[in-house]
């Protein structure tokens, strides 16, 4: 994985715009390293970070959804989704004002043939804001030429944001309230997917809310599907320090997802409902 | 800017007065992701480990962290390899940090304390012990830090078994200055406040609390005027050295601190905002220092008790 610089930077926003319902921002930092799909940044802002009842504090989790080298430094895309003080107050951030970064942190995805030998191809399912990470790993996954099938799914039209980080021609969709592709669940597609004879075949990569992962999860559990989940939990530091983003693992005890994650293989964690992520 | 300037903290050769507050920063996992620029570019001057507890310990379920106007309560529960685990797995990373190595240990009785400092204190990369006492005597049931005959009694038992610096941590949930004066009776080498503050949250849209373990400590600069006034009496009330933390966040926090009394200061919660506050918090210490015309940061130690004679009459008013 990139090795982070020690301690945060300021970095320039170059671009927030809008995407469904979410913001798509890109960040110039010039001097960071180019981070490897799955790993994300903390950030906040460098001005007003502290409002109305003296929150947000803490930088905020954001999984890198595409990186490219300009200018000496990098350009990082994230998605952002104003749904507390936080992400409020960076999704109103305007193109020009500064933010602090922090990153990249964290393990990424692994390669299909290192979750499975045989794994031919990758099957990424992603829910809500959770597609970020997935745009990143698309274009390494095209890069090195591997067959590669997304499933993306959304609640309703006003969330329904960043398919511009991806090839929309090549998405198969799901929508809880019909208003695009399939009426139901995205992991309603990948369970038909997994029916198919190349199932056993694949290797699955999934982010989105605690419930969908949970499924995605089952599933692959269940069909012996090879599996790796980029999750959340509410993180205060991002680099192991607070020790406060533990997930509960199948083996008993709990692992710094910050550290250890966010991308884990599935049969690692007990589960992927994590009390307090989501919040 | 004037180079920050070296100390001496009970008998520790420090290179500037910051260092961390236990269990705000884990150098083996920064390493991991920092890389070898955390060695070179070491943000404190001293290293406080992790509390280590006898047997290892998973801690609390999650949710573990809230955010508070300006500040966090956790809930973390001290997970730790314990001390077998401490000193085979983590003690031989711990001892390639550049900086004077401090292990913060806890227990919940005098023999499992007295285990603690006998594994610990023998090994040479251990330059100092802190004690945890934030944590009840399970013999007495009483909180050790927040009785000070508790507390006397835990060093006449730990002093005579170690010749290393003994630093006892207090809790800002009891009148601190008896329990400073306690354990600077038993022969502790220096006192470390505050720990965190006793909180809890309600989760949002439901009855009961919102930390898996229930209830937290809070910490960030929400605690630091509770922090600064702590500082102040105890720094008043004992003679060996003061360790001040609680919410520094930068350089004129961290004056502040030595101007209440504080020989050196730490950086918690900020380090979870900033990697590098540590240094930075350094540096701009220096600068403040350099900026008020002071000789070193000593020079300001304990001033804040000294009225000037202009100072205004009415203290209930902020400038």
């Amino acid at each position: 994985m990139t090795e982070a610089p020690l301690g945060r930077r300021l970095c320039e926003l170059t671009r927030n715009v809008e995407s469904g319902g979410y913001r798509i921002f890109s960040v110039l930092d010039a001097d960071g390293p180019e981070p490897a799909p799955g790993q994300f940044c903390m950030l906040a802002t460098e001005r007003g970070w502290g409002g109305e009842d003296g929150r947000p504090y803490l930088a905020r989790a954001f999984s890198v959804a595409g990186a490219e080298g300009q200018g000496g430094g990098v350009r990082l895309d994230f998605l952002v989704h104003g749904v507390g003080p936080g992400t409020d107050r960076l999704a109103s951030l305007e193109q020009g004002e500064r933010l602090w970064v922090t990153g990249p942190l964290g393990i990424g995805f692994s390669g299909p043939r290192e979750l499975a030998p045989d794994a031919a191809g990758a099957i990424l399912v992603g829910g809500g804001i959770g597609v970020a990470p997935l745009a990143i790993w698309r274009r390494a996954l095209l890069a090195a030429g591997t067959p590669t099938r997304v499933l993306l799914g959304y609640r309703d039209r006003e969330r329904s944001g960043g398919l511009d980080l991806f090839d929309c021609s090549e998405i198969r969709l799901a929508s809880e309230d019909g208003h695009a592709g399939h009426r139901g669940y995205v992991t309603d597609l990948l369970a038909v997917l997994l029916e198919g004879d190349d199932a056993s075949s694949a290797a699955v990569y999934a982010c989105g809310p605690p419930a969908m992962l949970e499924a995605v999860r089952a599933l692959c559990l269940e069909r012996e599907v090879a599996c790796e989940l980029a999750m959340e939990a509410p993180m205060g530091c991002g680099f192991g320090a607070c020790f406060g983003c533990a997930v509960p693992l199948a083996a008993g005890g709990y692992m710094r997802l910050c550290v250890e994650g966010p991308v884990v293989r599935a049969d690692r964690v007990e589960t992927a409902l994590v009390a307090g992520s989501g919040h | 800017m004037g180079a920050p300037a070296s100390l001496e903290l009970c008998g520790l050769e420090l290179s500037h007065p910051v260092i961390n507050g236990s269990g705000t920063f884990d150098a083996i996992a920064a390493r991991g992701v920092f890389g070898d620029a955390l060695l070179s570019s070491f943000p404190f001057s001293a290293y406080v480990s992790k509390t280590i507890t006898p047997e290892q310990r998973a801690g609390n379920p999650p949710p573990r962290l809230w955010e508070t106007p300006s500040g966090l309560i956790n809930s973390i529960g001290l997970p730790n390899r314990g001390l077998d685990g401490f000193l085979e797995g983590d003690l031989p990373k711990l001892a390639e940090l550049p900086v004077p190595l401090i292990v913060s240990v806890m227990a919940t009785s005098h023999g499992e304390f007295a285990r603690l400092v006998e594994g610990v204190s023998p090994r040479a990369e251990v330059a100092a012990l802190e004690l945890n006492i934030s944590c009840p005597n399970v013999e007495s049931g009483l909180v050790v830090g927040e009785s000070p005959e508790e507390a006397a009694a835990l060093l006449g038992l730990l002093r005579p078994l170690t010749e290393k610096p003994l630093i006892v941590k207090l809790t800002p949930n009891a009148h601190p200055a008896p329990v400073a004066l306690a354990v600077e009776a038993g022969g502790a080498d220096a006192v470390s406040l505050i720990n965190t503050l006793r909180s809890t949250a309600v989760a949002p849209g439901g009855a009961g609390p919102w930390l898996g373990g229930e209830r937290g400590g809070l910490s960030g600069p929400a605690v630091r005027a509770v922090a600064l006034s702590q500082v102040a009496e105890v720094a008043d009330a004992v003679s060996i050295p003061v360790i001040g933390m609680g919410g520094i966040a930068r350089g004129g926090h961290a004056l502040d601190f030595i101007r209440a009394g504080a020989t050196a200061v730490a950086v918690g919660t900020e380090s979870f905002r900033d990697p590098g506050a540590g240094a930075r918090v350094a540096r701009e210490l220096a600068a403040e220092v350099d900026a008020e015309g002071l000789e070193s940061a000593a020079a300001a130690r304990g001033t804040f008790g000294q009225r000037g004679p202009d100072r205004p009459e009415n203290l209930s008013q902020n400038p």
